[in-house]
């Protein structure tokens, strides 16, 4: 109904009907205007994707009278995503989606006063798993054969991620320093471009999300080493994890949506509901499963609490890498 | 003109001084192993600029490039007069977003422009100024699903009724 | 001939004549959207998304084929009728567009445009549908040292576009390049050249930013001091008469240009990272190279114009190879088109030509199709577009004054960026009255952040070592071109420099 209207709206470039039928939520709050969907990352990456999906589904099922706009910005390792979020001048039509550098680039960029345990959490979508991927002609086949390669290239071992403190960074320092291996780490610009130079062979191994590698693992061009998630994860059955490994280390990308500090709390319910029916969708299911996501269901207080511990275990992690 | 030539070389450079101390917040040194540190490609390229700006002056004080062998003045009368009303207008027009929205801004300019500068009659002035903002307004809000600022919050219920028309 | 067939089936499918209603709406909401400032074919795939759910996915595929084509087709209106370019791929089609409007023949420049870009996308069609497959491979094969000796020959090509003050045209490829670095260094993930400490800078400068200011805002100020307010664009003729023999002049004065483009923008367009940017810039110093009257250039040149509009449409439409084949995006349209196929239950990667036959074949014959479309729509709407132009222009010049900034909020969403397009913009306009030539700067800025990436990935891969460009059997022969093509022009210059101020 409200996608027809928009295509009508966009041919004509006109107005037309009013009467919308807005859907019957717990609360009686419902938007007034477009809502400011700003995602922290660049048109394209993994965050972008995951955040238009979101704004699909709502709008294939009709969930909101107003729009979400998606607003990239990715500026500053998402530095400016949580300024604008800090400072939303409507904060009740202001949604972050968020990825890890919500506890990161506030760790790394102090000056930037932010304190994320003032925004509103609205909704926790599900969390990205990590896996360790290599080229097939590499010939490697195991973890153990990979840390015999590395130590053998004795640093010209080439690795590619998204640059320094990003997510991939963080796992690839813990298992240098677990397994004291010295890797050339090679910075690139997003995933996408990560797996084209591996896929290219430009580099020799990276850490993906396993939504980026999908298509080349299918074809058979990548091989699956090692998964940083707690337990094996069903699409690769076969790949052992870091645990498995006798290293107590997961590592897992947010997929949150976010509300502003001082959001209104009949706003935030309101929200909570709409991205509880997103979650529930089986559009948002079948994403979950296709790319390999992990459901972590929790309320507000638990995503408060989800947040302290993640903005510890990110210090500690940052330390070594700056180390 | 000359000594706008010389003028406008001395603001570049120290623009360029500004952006090589800037750079250095980085490494600018070659790092063994990796190649050129962070703020190596802006301080250098700021360098460059800062060298010709040198040349720039020298040739100035040559006189071989054209504007430093001109005596005409860089804007007469009518050039100030142009560039204040112009340019100024600009600067009011983007000032006034954040107070009338931007679709308020775009009215006021256009009348202003085509009244004032144009020399327009009202009868063509107002409708455009008027329907101009309104099919912008279809356009990026509806069509194009772009909001706009919308200027302080007595403008807030003029938006909520136009998004009552559209969606 | 299996190709043949599965080509066929997917012409088919968008002949269907809800499918075709779809492409003639696409394209001219595309051509609209192109010819906006500040929109591009981002913003049309944007809001085709939604769209998606109310049609067969097919005709969802054309309907995004058609805007990608209409949007492109559009980006040479604004660059020829109001001098700003739509989009950076549109830069270099303001060099020879903008001065045959002023010479008023902007419907020369408008039907060389559209006939160029047709045979661009026609070029870039065939070669898609004949091998894309080992054009993958070659993409795959293109790391950040063979992006970075492609990058060189790009900017070999500016030595010919500055003026003639050197000084002036080094400076300003210089600031291009350092505005280009602000904001972030992804190498070390640090912010780098916040201004100011002002936090709109954390995302750096647009193109965008930069081109409406320097092109919709000083430009245009520019025009108004010089002309005295007086400003007669020479009225444009108009009639169908004059727009055949236009076509007829465009064929002969444009072939050439229109060649160069068509298949080295192809070429690189396919190459993810590089995109059609630097294709366009490319076939424009190609076709002024291998041109006998290179002196053309610049003041209205046929050839001027087919080069970066056959180019920047191959381009376009090469950049779809390396998302098709290999599920990785080659520019931020490419990366929404991505999402969507996720969306649609599609997966990008390697799979997919084998997989889904009739998505891919699907979308290549919509191409053909959409192209063909576009370059009818896009002539039957250029009498419209001379229309516009013959607007008082004291009308027409706060409008361009008001698209600009609109505009240019529309790309940046961000009231920072509109402060620096006025800025930029009155920056602009002096340095415009002092000789600094800035083309070179806004193309610079499109090309510094792939240049200083890949260059610096490569001195990490190679441990510092700048053998690496000179070394690896595609960068090589690059680079020394490129390094042949810079020096070449420069050491003729101080020859001659020398020569006069001996004698």
């Amino acid at each position: 109904m409200f996608s027809k209207r928009k295509f009508m709206c966009l041919a004509a470039a006109a107005t037309m009907l009013a009467a919308i039928p807005v859907q019957a939520f717990a609360s009686d709050w419902t938007p007034r205007r477009p809502i400011d969907f700003v995602i922290m990352a660049g048109p394209g990456g993994g965050a972008d994707q995951i955040a238009r999906f979101i704004q699909s589904v709502v709008e294939k099922n009709d969930l909101t009278s107003r729009p979400l706009v998606p607003n990239n910005k990715g500026g500053g390792s998402g530095a400016e995503a949580l300024l604008q979020l800090n400072s939303a001048r409507d904060k009740d039509h202001t949604l972050l989606v968020t990825l890890n550098s919500f506890f990161t680039t506030p760790l790394r960029q102090e000056g930037l006063g932010i304190d994320i345990q003032t925004f509103t959490p609205v909704a926790m979508m599900g969390v990205d798993p990590f896996v360790l991927w290599v080229h097939k002609d590499s010939g490697i086949t195991t973890f153990e054969q990979f840390v015999e390669k590395v130590n053998a290239d004795d640093g010209q071992f080439v690795m590619g991620g998204t640059g320094k403190g990003q997510e991939d960074s963080i796992v690839i320092a813990y298992m240098s320093g677990a397994y004291d291996l010295n890797i050339k780490y090679i910075p690139y610009d997003g995933g996408g471009a990560v797996a084209k130079d591996l896929a290219g062979k430009q580099i020799m191994a990276t850490v993906n999300n396993p939504a980026e590698a999908k298509g080349f693992y299918e074809n058979g061009d990548f091989v699956p080493l090692l998964a940083f998630s707690d337990e094996r994860m069903d699409a690769y059955p076969d790949v052992p994890t870091m645990k498995e490994k006798g290293q107590d280390f997961s590592y897992y990308n947010q997929r949150a949506i976010v509300g502003p500090p001082g959001m209104s709390e009949e706003a935030a319910e309101y929200y909570r509901d709409l991205f509880q029916t997103v979650y529930e969708s089986e559009e948002w299911q079948n994403y979950l499963q296709s790319e390999s996501l992990s459901p972590l269901p929790m309320n507000a207080e638990e995503t408060r609490e989800y947040w302290t511990k993640q903005v510890d275990n990110h210090r500690e992690l940052l330390a070594e890498i700056d180390d | 003109m000359r000594i706008g030539e010389i003028s406008v070389a001395g603001i570049l450079a120290l623009f360029s001084i500004y952006l090589m101390i800037k750079s250095a917040e980085l490494p600018i040194g070659y790092i063994r192993g990796e190649g050129p540190g962070g703020g190596a490609w802006p301080f250098w390229l700021s360098a460059v600029m800062l060298i010709c700006c040198g040349v720039i002056a020298l040739n100035w004080w040559r006189g071989t490039s054209p504007p430093s062998q001109s005596d005409e003045p860089m804007l007469d009368a009518f050039g100030w007069r142009t560039l204040a009303l112009v340019g100024g207008g600009l600067v009011v027009f983007v000032a006034l977003i954040s107070v009338v929205s931007m679709y308020g801004a775009i009215g006021i300019f256009l009348f202003y422009y085509m009244r004032f500068l144009g020399r327009h009659t009202l009868l063509l002035t107002l409708p455009v100024a008027l329907i101009t903002p309104f099919a912008l307004f279809f356009f990026f809000e509806g069509a194009m699903q772009i909001s706009m600022p919308q200027g302080m919050p007595f403008t807030q219920p003029v938006f909520d009724l136009l998004y009552d028309v559209i969606y | 001939m299996e190709i043949l067939s599965y080509l066929v089936d997917g012409l088919l499918l968008a002949l269907q004549p809800i499918n075709l209603g779809l492409i003639v709406i696409g394209v001219s909401v595309g051509l609209f959207i192109g010819a906006m400032p500040g929109l591009g074919s981002v913003n049309g795939v944007a809001i085709l998304l939604p769209i998606t759910f109310l049609v067969p996915p097919g005709s969802a595929i054309i309907f995004l084929a058609a805007i990608y084509y209409g949007a492109m087709y559009g980006g040479a209106i604004s660059s020829v009728t109001l001098g700003i370019p739509g989009a950076s791929t549109a830069v270099a089609t303001t060099f020879d567009g903008r001065p045959l409007a002023l010479q008023g023949r902007a419907s020369l420049a408008l039907v060389t445009a559209a006939l160029a870009s047709f045979v661009g996308g026609s070029v870039a069609n065939v070669l898609f549908t004949l091998f894309a497959p080992p054009l993958a491979t070659l993409a795959l094969s293109f790391g950040p040292p063979e992006i970075f000796a492609l990058m060189l020959l790009a900017f070999a090509t500016f030595v010919g576009l500055g003026g003639d003050d050197i000084a002036k045209t080094v400076f300003s490829i210089c600031i291009g390049l350092v505005f280009a670095s602000i904001g972030f260094d992804q190498i070390s993930g640090q912010p780098r050249l916040v201004l100011f400490d002002i936090s709109g800078f954390l995302h750096g400068i647009g193109f965008i930013v930069l081109a409406i200011g320097v092109y919709g805002i000083g430009e245009m100020i520019w025009t108004i001091e010089q002309t005295r307010g007086e400003v007669t664009t020479t009225t444009p003729r108009m009639s169908v008469a004059g727009m055949i023999s236009d076509t007829r002049e465009a064929v002969r004065r444009g072939w050439k240009g229109t060649t160069i483009g068509s298949f080295l923008g192809f070429f690189v367009g396919v190459l993810p990272a590089a995109g059609a940017t630097p294709g366009s810039l490319m076939a424009y110093g190609v076709a002024k190279l291998v041109s006998k009257t290179p002196r053309e250039y610049g003041k209205g040149s046929p050839d001027g114009v087919a080069a970066p509009e056959a180019a920047n449409n191959s381009a376009s439409t090469g950049a779809m190879l390396p998302m098709l084949t290999l599920g990785i995006p080659g520019s931020p349209t490419t990366a929404i088109l991505l999402g969507g196929m996720v969306i649609w239950g599609l997966v990008p990667g390697p799979q997919l030509f084998v997989n889904e036959t009739e998505f891919v074949w699907g979308l290549i014959g919509s191409f053909y199709i959409s192209n063909f479309a576009a370059l009818l729509i896009n002539l039957a709407f250029i009498p419209l577009f001379i229309w516009m132009l013959r607007m008082p222009f004291t009308v027409l010049a706060p409008m361009i004054f008001v698209l600009s900034i609109i505009g240019g909020f529309a790309a940046t969403r961000d009231m920072h960026d509109i402060w620096l397009i006025v800025i930029f913009g009155l920056g602009a306009f002096f340095l415009r009255k002092f000789d600094y030539p800035l083309a070179p700067a806004v193309l610079a800025i499109v090309l510094g952040p792939i240049a200083e990436p890949t260059l610096r990935q490569s001195l990490l891969l190679s441990s510092g070592d700048p053998s690496i460009f000179f070394t690896r059997p595609i960068a090589g022969p690059i680079t020394i071109i490129a390094l042949v093509l810079i020096f070449l022009p420069a050491l003729k210059f101080f020859r001659r420099n020398k020569s006069t101020e001996s004698s």
